[in-house]
């Protein structure tokens, strides 16, 4: 997964304790009636951080945008910007921008006036204004669409209108949502590294909405995974994939095989675990976890080896069949049957499987792990 | 849908509108008649139109109709837009229930019964029937249309507009204003054209609700009807067939073309 | 809520509780009292200057005379009658032309169909009174209908149609055909062709599936088409007046007679009332098909 290789800069203001966070949610609870979009959330974004609000439909990520934005109110809590707080200021009169999820380009105005309208309402004087707009076309390279009406443009121009417009008043914070959903796949990709160098070259704060887990681990320095609400965890991408603090989380970032157990004994850091699918595990014990207690242990398909021979361990190893095989060019996933029944997932490179007398259909296999290789989860 | 276009429908489609078109073509022939008597052809003449231009009475009520209808359109555009507006925007207000009642109810209310409340209104606060009485009858029959129409186009108004205006530095009536209005415009205009011929066809309601000075046309056309059909009728109706055959042509026309530009401008991409 | 929003509501709010509840209450009022030679025609008057005692004296006065007399005598009775039946009647006419022209242009082709569809609305701009008034020099017995029928030598002497019921269908169903037309093609041409492909597939022969597919997913549209058509023709002033004859009764005529010729306003307004209480079900049936239309179209 390439989002592991994103280490653009050293850039980790969130682990000094002296840094002032620019957006600050504080408590902040939204009610739409009797739905809780938003329950007691309380989050911390740096200056110049690319920030990424991670999960599915309905948990509470856009509204969180919203009420940044000033299209919704907070039912209690506050939201800080820069230490100044927001309540009761108006959209219009808020030093943010936003990039709506349907771009929002206004369709009876050319791309040229699109991206003028904010300087304008302004008051900014014409001709700085017509330089502005000059300026921003060529940062999203679209210089020759100046006179098209929205309409008359793909749909990849017409997200970077609606970008070179969101960004044409430098606004000190902008707000992305699903800014790349209406994409296809291969220019969401193009693009996800357009937004990344413009972010850095403006020396802007993003915070981005969005479902596509893959997307947010490329473009942000932290992403928080919410769900019903709250927020689970927030983290660097490395930090989310490899240390993820629930299932929830595990399950939500890549694919993940899940163990259900109970734990039986501590040992030196080490929990030794009883599973249902008829072997032991031995993994690291997260502080806090005791014998006797019901835990999960989840590992990820790339983690886990498999072989014909049965390795020489008692623990984290189980034997299983071949039950399907799926070939995807750079790696090949491997569906194991356990005598339990449990489908346990398997991935590998195709650089180190053996070309000749590979492992087929309906054999049977042995899959091991090592114990740092997987994390116990208490929920 | 689509298919196979069968003889069936050839035939159902030709008869249908031979049916629609017929009357109205053969009126239209036969304004063009020399002789009075309407249904006896005498040879191609314009004589009727002459003495339709010359009748005083019929062109002062043309007069009056067309002002009635120009302002009663255009008061009713706004006030049927803002109905339009607080029927979409707005869905938790008190009364909304007999709100939505009193906009749709018109559409379907028979004329005779809108005229006739109407009259007793005016009866009652001692209002002097006459061109004003006609025109607030007209702005209210109309200002439903003119909501149903602006509404089917809120509807689909993608709300994140008004939000991207707002987010740009607009006050909420600023975001309406340099937005909303301006992308539904085109409803609007269709909204004010049927409020325009609303007003310009009705017979009952105005009948109602007129008085002495203020006869509008569809009144003088059926008083003179009630007498037998005259050609010069015929020419007063061929006039305005024309004048709003070439109104709809025109829009569909100017629709069209908008639509052959974009496509061109799509494809002379220079990308 | 800010001001913007609040004149929103509050402007045509205003406007359609002066110009149109007040007017039905006055309606109302009005049905109740008795008809006298006097401007305004009808007593008691209510005029609050006089006092309690006397304002409640003419509340006493009120009565639902009226309405008994309007069920009792025979004339108005026939009426209403008549012109459900002639509705009715005429509603199932133009539902008989209006679909297959309906469904015709619906299986056009791409391109002509926007024009098909503009020659339907073309005639609902022009006047409503100029359509009606065509008519009248094609059905008149020297008129054009009977010289065409005479030279043919279908008929030997003119056919009697104006001023008959039969004028009034033709009148109806011309007028009210694009009513019938539009929201019937609305519902096909959303239509996906390919149903009845898979009808056929599945064994269904053409005209079955037409009846099994087309027709059920028109329903709908037809029944917007028909309640369109029915509600205003029931109503309906102009036609029966200009293309009935003296047999023709409609409500909508003997309102009007009531009102201008015989100046009873009490029973105008009476008539008015029961006219609008005919419609309330079919007004109904159709808002509620209009809303459920709105909610599955956008």
């Amino acid at each position: 997964m390439k989002s592991l290789g994103n280490v653009r800069r050293s850039f980790t203001p969130w682990a000094d304790g002296a840094a002032r966070p620019y957006i600050a949610f504080e408590n902040v609870t939204k009610r739409f009636g009797d739905f809780t979009a938003v329950d007691d959330l309380t989050m911390h974004v740096y200056e110049r951080e690319f920030f990424s609000l991670l999960g599915p439909s309905g948990c509470g990520k856009t509204t969180l945008l919203r009420m940044l934005a000033g299209f919704e109110e907070p039912t209690s809590g506050d939201i800080l910007l820069d230490g100044q707080s927001l309540k009761g200021v108006p959209p219009h009169q808020r030093p943010v921008n936003m990039m709506f999820q349907s771009y929002a380009l206004f369709p009876h105005l050319t791309v040229a006036d699109n991206i003028a309208f904010g300087l304008k309402q302004e008051g900014m004087e014409r001709g700085a204004v017509a330089e502005r707009v000059d300026q921003m076309l060529k940062l999203v390279k679209l210089e020759q669409f100046a006179r098209r009406k929205p309409h008359q443009l793909s749909g990849g121009q017409r997200q970077r209108v609606a970008l070179a417009r969101s960004v044409a008043k430098r606004p000190k914070l902008l707000l992305l949502d699903e800014p790349l959903g209406a994409l296809d796949k291969k220019l969401r990709e193009e693009t996800q590294f357009e937004l990344m160098d413009l972010q850095e070259q403006l020396g802007l704060t993003f915070m981005i909405v969005t479902h596509d887990q893959e997307e947010a681990m490329t473009m942000s320095d932290r992403i928080a995974v919410m769900d019903a609400g709250i927020v689970v965890q927030t983290g660097t991408p490395g930090e989310i994939y490899e240390a993820p603090n629930t299932r929830y989380v595990a399950d939500f970032i890549g694919n993940v095989n899940m163990f259900e157990g109970r734990v039986t004994a501590i040992d030196d850091g080490l929990a030794e675990m009883e599973t249902g699918d008829g072997f032991g595990i031995r993994a690291v014990a997260q502080p806090g976890v005791s014998a006797g207690q019901h835990a999960w242990f989840a590992i990820r398909p790339e983690k886990v080896d498999v072989t014909r021979r049965k390795p020489d361990q008692d623990q984290n190893a189980v034997e299983g069949e071949v039950w399907d095989i799926a070939y995807l060019g750079g790696l090949t996933v491997f569906n194991v049957r356990l005598d339990s029944g449990t489908i346990v997932k398997a991935t590998v490179l195709n650089s180190e499987r053996a070309v000749e007398d590979p492992i087929g259909y309906e054999e049977r296999v042995w899959l091991s792990f090592d114990p740092d290789c997987g994390i116990l989860l208490e929920r | 849908m689509s298919g196979r276009w069968t003889w069936f429908n050839v035939t159902s489609v030709v008869l249908g509108f031979a049916f629609l078109y017929i009357p109205i073509i053969l009126l239209v022939i036969y304004s063009f008649n020399e002789s009075r008597l309407v249904t006896v052809w005498a040879g191609f003449s314009t004589r009727w139109y002459v003495e339709m231009f010359n009748n005083q009475g019929l062109m002062d009520a043309a007069w009056v109709t067309i002002r009635v209808a120009l302002v009663s359109a255009t008061v009713a555009t706004v006030l049927g837009t803002l109905a339009a507006l607080a029927l979409v925007r707005y869905t938790r207000f008190a009364g909304r229930t007999l709100f939505t009642g009193m906009v749709y109810a018109p559409l379907v209310m028979p004329e005779v019964i809108t005229g006739l409340s109407l009259l007793l209104l005016f009866v009652s606060i001692n209002m002097d029937r006459g061109f004003w009485t006609v025109t607030l009858a007209h702005i209210t029959f109309s200002l439903c249309f003119v909501a149903v129409v602006v509404q089917s186009r809120l509807v689909s108004f993608d709300m994140s507009l008004e939000e991207a205006a707002q987010d740009l530095g607009c006050t909420p009536f600023e975001a309406f204003w340099k937005v909303t209005l301006p992308v539904i415009f085109p409803a609007v205009i269709s909204g004010w054209m049927l409020a325009f011929t609303l007003s310009l066809d009705d017979l009952v309601i105005a009948s109602f609700t007129s008085g002495p000075g203020a006869t509008t046309l569809p009144m003088k056309i059926y008083s003179q009807v009630r007498l037998g059909v005259t050609p010069e009728i015929n020419a007063v109706c061929t006039i305005l067939i024309g004048l709003v055959a070439i109104g709809v042509i025109t829009a569909t026309m100017v629709t069209k073309q908008r639509a052959v530009a974009d496509a061109r401008a799509r494809q002379a991409d220079p990308a | 809520m800010n001001l913007f929003r609040r004149l929103t509501i509050l402007i045509p709010y205003l406007w359609l509780l002066v110009l149109f509840l007040l007017p039905f209450l006055i309606v109302f009022r009005i049905s109740l009292s008795e008809p006298v030679l006097a401007m305004p025609p009808y007593a008691p008057q209510f005029d609050l200057g006089e006092g309690w005692a006397a304002f409640r004296d003419a509340l006493s006065q009120l009565s639902f005379a009226n309405y008994v007399w309007l069920t009792e005598d025979a004339l108005y009775r026939n009426a209403y009658f008549s012109s459900l039946r002639i509705a009715l009647v005429s509603t199932f006419l133009t539902l008989l032309i209006g679909f297959p022209l309906a469904y015709g242009m619906a299986r056009a082709s791409e391109g002509l169909r926007p024009i098909l569809l503009m020659l339907v609305i073309l005639p609902f701009w022009t006047s409503f009174l100029i359509r009606v008034y065509a008519w009248i020099g094609i059905l008149k017995p020297e008129g054009l209908l009977n010289q065409f029928l005479m030279s043919l030598g279908l008929i030997g002497e003119p056919l009697t149609i104006l001023n008959t019921n039969t004028a009034v269908y033709i009148g109806i169903v011309y007028s009210y055909l694009p009513f019938m037309v539009l929201p019937i093609y609305a519902t096909l041409e959303k239509m996906d062709y390919s149903l009845i492909e898979a009808a056929q597939d599945l064994g269904c022969t053409a005209i079955g599936a037409f009846w099994k597919v087309t027709a059920r997913l028109a329903v709908p549209g037809v029944l917007a088409g028909c309640l369109l058509v029915f509600i205003p023709a029931v109503g309906e002033f102009v036609i029966p007046d200009l293309l009935g004859g003296s047999e023709t009764l409609m409500i909508g005529k003997t309102l009007w007679t009531e009102f201008f010729n015989n100046r009873d306003w009490p029973v105008a307004s009476a008539v008015a009332i029961i006219l609008l209480i005919l419609l309330v079900v079919p007004i109904v049936l159709f808002q509620n098909a209009q809303a459920r239309a709105q909610e599955t179209g956008s």
